[in-house]
């Protein structure tokens, strides 16, 4: 990919992409992926590639991220679930075929998942993405 | 590990957790001299002699959350048995350098597999650290295009190039990360293209 057509779409992203922000830092979804040593090896670069190729599919606007080890080693692949105003869920042994039913669920129904979370803690604003 | 690939993931988490915010990532395969060398430099808060030379001890690490370390190791074990060797240079507050070699040929040579998910792995962490990455394939003199060997070719990524063009919009933002995907396919892909192509010049 030419040099001067790399920094023309970048530009193109960054003029559409600033106008919606200061929404998403205040009121997007944020989705969390465990990248330890433990985390790669259980598979989550798939996980991952899994869940940014489903939000795509599905036009969902939400921000990935990846984290590293917080020591449960034999949950993973972890994923989190993180929305303005709702608990931030933990999901455990996230692998890619659970993926569809994952987002289907919690991001466009707004239910979790229940026989495969971890964990839950007191939702709040996410702050910056 | 299935593939280099994921080692080098690990191994930028790695310079993650030391508080790197620079890391310069760079892949050599060298056809002629069948010789693979992945190089890793960050510019963390490194490692006293003691703690670089336990580093590739499995049972050593300086995480809290857990009682092994087993990413180097994994590394080192993975590269000694290619001919291979795995050197880390560290230094308290100056870094750390991990160098590993594989002979590139070796049958037990894992491939380097998924080079974009790891990269947009680390990309998209949340403690963010601007990546040079530089991805060469160097050629034998005399081998022809048609006999399926590649010139010498190179791909490079700079993200310090990239949020500047960005300015306060994040890599993790999803048309970013839609741009990283194509950006970071297209230029692996012309690393082992049999046809001829413009010289890629990357962004940064």
């Amino acid at each position: 990919m030419p040099r001067i057509k790399s920094v023309e779409e970048l530009r193109k992203i960054r003029e559409a992409a600033r106008r919606d922000l200061k929404i998403r830092t205040d009121t997007g979804t944020k989705v969390i992926i465990g990248m330890g040593t433990c985390g790669i090896a259980a598979g989550a670069r798939q996980t991952m590639h899994a869940i940014i190729e489903e939000l795509q599919k599905r036009g969902i606007d939400a921000n990935v991220t990846t984290v590293g080890c917080i020591g449960m080693c034999s949950k993973e692949p972890l994923v989190d679930i993180e929305q303005a105003g709702r608990p931030r869920v933990t999901y455990c042994n996230v692998h890619p075929d659970m993926v569809p039913r994952l987002i289907e669920e919690h991001l466009i129904k707004g239910n979790v998942v229940p026989e495969w979370v971890m964990d839950r803690m007191p939702g709040e604003g996410i702050g910056q993405s | 590990m299935r593939e280099l690939s994921m080692h080098i993931l690990d191994v930028l988490e790695n310079a993650l957790e030391a508080g790197a915010t620079q890391v310069r990532l760079s892949i050599e395969e060298n056809l002629c001299a069948d010789r693979l060398t992945i190089f890793v430099q960050d510019n963390g808060q490194g490692m006293d002699t003691e703690i670089a030379r336990r580093a590739l001890d499995p049972f050593f690490t300086t995480r809290k959350t857990r009682h092994v370390g087993l990413g180097l190791p994994l590394l080192a074990e993975a590269a000694r048995r290619c001919d291979g060797g795995l050197t880390v240079d560290s230094s308290p507050g100056e870094g750390t350098t991990v160098t590993a070699t594989f002979r590139h040929s070796h049958l037990d040579r894992a491939p380097l597999g998924n080079l974009l998910d790891s990269l947009l792995a680390f990309l998209l962490n949340e403690r963010t650290a601007d990546l040079v990455y530089h991805h060469q394939v160097i050629g034998c003199p005399g081998h022809s295009p048609e006999a399926g060997e590649t010139h010498d070719r190179v791909f490079k990524l700079d993200t310090t190039a990239i949020r500047a063009e960005l300015g306060e919009v994040p890599l993790s933002h999803p048309r970013v990360v839609e741009w990283l995907r194509r950006f970071i396919a297209e230029g692996e892909a012309a690393l082992t293209s049999r046809i001829e192509s413009i010289p890629w010049e990357g962004v940064g």
